[in-house]
């Protein structure tokens, strides 16, 4: 048996640091302040790309996305953990993935998101971390009375093959359709002209990175919501190593380019409303910590063949084109017109899943 | 005593709440818990030595994994 060198201590701590000076060079490379990576941001630019919100300045498909699915695909393959199954509450998985997006957008950032803005020296992220604990804290106080959402079935290949083909096809899209400049629109596809959705590095670079971190991560099942959770749960510093080497080294790459620029005002794609900060944050977090894991360790499952943690991402777009249809994203200026009604909604319907997914699972 | 688990289609972290409930009492010498995916085969193992447990066993059948624990 092949020992799994990034399963083990060193090679989570690899992982994160890997993760971390690679989101700094994407942000140098052109990606928006503070979000070299933000799994959430760029599900919801992608969401812009196919049209199914109207926020001109959040519109590009973004390669990174499509790398970590197919990257972690290849991987899988390469390591036969290609696992196809699906199954284990795809409806409830759907609706978990909305609303962890909407709370993230209300935050400005995914729990990857939040870490780099930790790393860039935006402060509103240290509240934005407390809140994503929080919710986790929440999700594991259900979790250890029985919640769980119920066993998947290993099923025909193809059903772990389609969402790894959907992105592919989302990239054949990108090839077929490229950006036209000053152009903001390029065949069925929507290209930001400006905002944070105009900025964005090489596509072959941020695919060639997304593959990396997609196969490296599926090896290691990095996970930001399991980090917090394990830890809280079983007293497990494991995922939460690979965590910190993450900030620790995206924080260093930020000092090396330039990019590190401590305050809480003025910071990139971010807002002062600490309330909401936080409050956003419980709700991602506790959406998160109900599906079994952050939107980035989603992307690089559907990889190996979930089909549910694939619905969960398509619950997040679909939360994307919500929160942006509705007014219930923030923007620098704040929270959206809607967007505490959002969260108030999300932490009830989050409150009644936890509550009412319980069922003996003891396997005895 | 020994017990076996059955944490198949469950992904983590109930494999390794279901473990750690089954170990509680103290009375089992071994158990053996089946999981299906190398992420819960990696965290229950993780989770036994943590425990002061061995692993003494790891068995492939097609997809599933057997892992064999047993208490110092």
């Amino acid at each position: 048996m092949v020992k799994n060198f990034f399963a083990g201590r060193w090679g989570i701590i690899c992982v994160g640091a890997i993760i971390g000076i690679l989101a700094g060079v994407l942000q140098k490379l052109g990606n928006p302040g503070n979000m070299g990576i933000c799994v959430a941001c760029f599900e919801r630019d992608i969401a812009g790309a196919l049209g199914l919100h109207r926020a001109g300045v959040v519109q590009y498909m973004r390669p990174e996305i499509i790398g970590f699915v197919l990257g972690a695909l290849i991987a899988a393959f390469s390591f036969k953990e290609f696992k196809p199954r699906s199954g284990s509450a795809p409806i409830v998985r759907f609706v978990l993935g909305v609303f962890a997006m909407i709370g993230a957008l209300v935050f400005l950032g995914c729990p990857w998101r939040a870490l780099l803005r930790l790393a860039g020296g935006d402060g509103n992220a240290i509240i934005g971390l407390l809140g994503l604990a929080g919710g986790i804290w929440i999700g594991v106080l259900f979790l250890k009375n029985g919640y769980n959402l119920g066993r998947s079935q290993a099923t025909h290949k193809s059903v772990g093959l389609v969402f790894p083909l959907i992105m592919l096809g989302f990239l054949c899209l990108m090839f077929l359709y490229p950006q036209v400049a000053g152009e903001n629109k390029s065949g069925v596809l929507l290209y930001s002209l400006k905002g944070p959705g105009a900025m964005h590095a090489p596509l072959f670079i941020s695919l060639i990175i997304g593959l990396v971190i997609g196969f490296i991560a599926q090896r290691s099942r990095f996970c930001t919501m399991g980090a917090f959770r394990d830890l809280i749960l079983f007293r497990h510093i494991h995922l939460l190593t690979g965590l910190i080497s993450l900030v620790i080294f995206a924080f260093i790459t930020n000092f090396v380019l330039g990019q590190f620029n401590p305050g809480f005002e003025g910071q990139p794609v971010a807002h002062t409303m600490q309330v909401w900060n936080f409050a956003g944050m419980v709700l991602a977090g506790l959406a998160f910590a109900l599906a079994g894991g952050c939107p980035g360790r989603q992307l690089f499952l559907s990889g190996e063949g979930d089909g549910d943690a694939a619905v969960f991402v398509l619950g997040m777009i679909m939360g994307a084109a919500i929160a942006h249809n509705f007014g219930l994203a923030s923007s620098p200026k704040g929270v959206g017109p809607h967007g505490i009604a959002a969260v108030a909604v999300g932490l009830i319907v989050c409150l009644f899943i936890g509550f009412t997914m319980k069922k003996n699972i003891k396997g005895v | 005593m020994s017990i076996t688990i059955d944490a198949r289609g469950f992904s983590c972290p109930q494999p390794v709440l279901m473990f750690m409930e089954a170990i509680k009492s103290g009375n089992e010498s071994t158990i053996i818990v089946l999981v299906d995916t190398d992420a819960s085969k990696e965290n229950v193992s993780r989770a036994a030595e943590s425990k002061k447990y061995n692993v003494t066993d790891i068995r492939q059948q097609k997809d599933e994994y057997q892992i064999t624990i047993v208490k110092d």
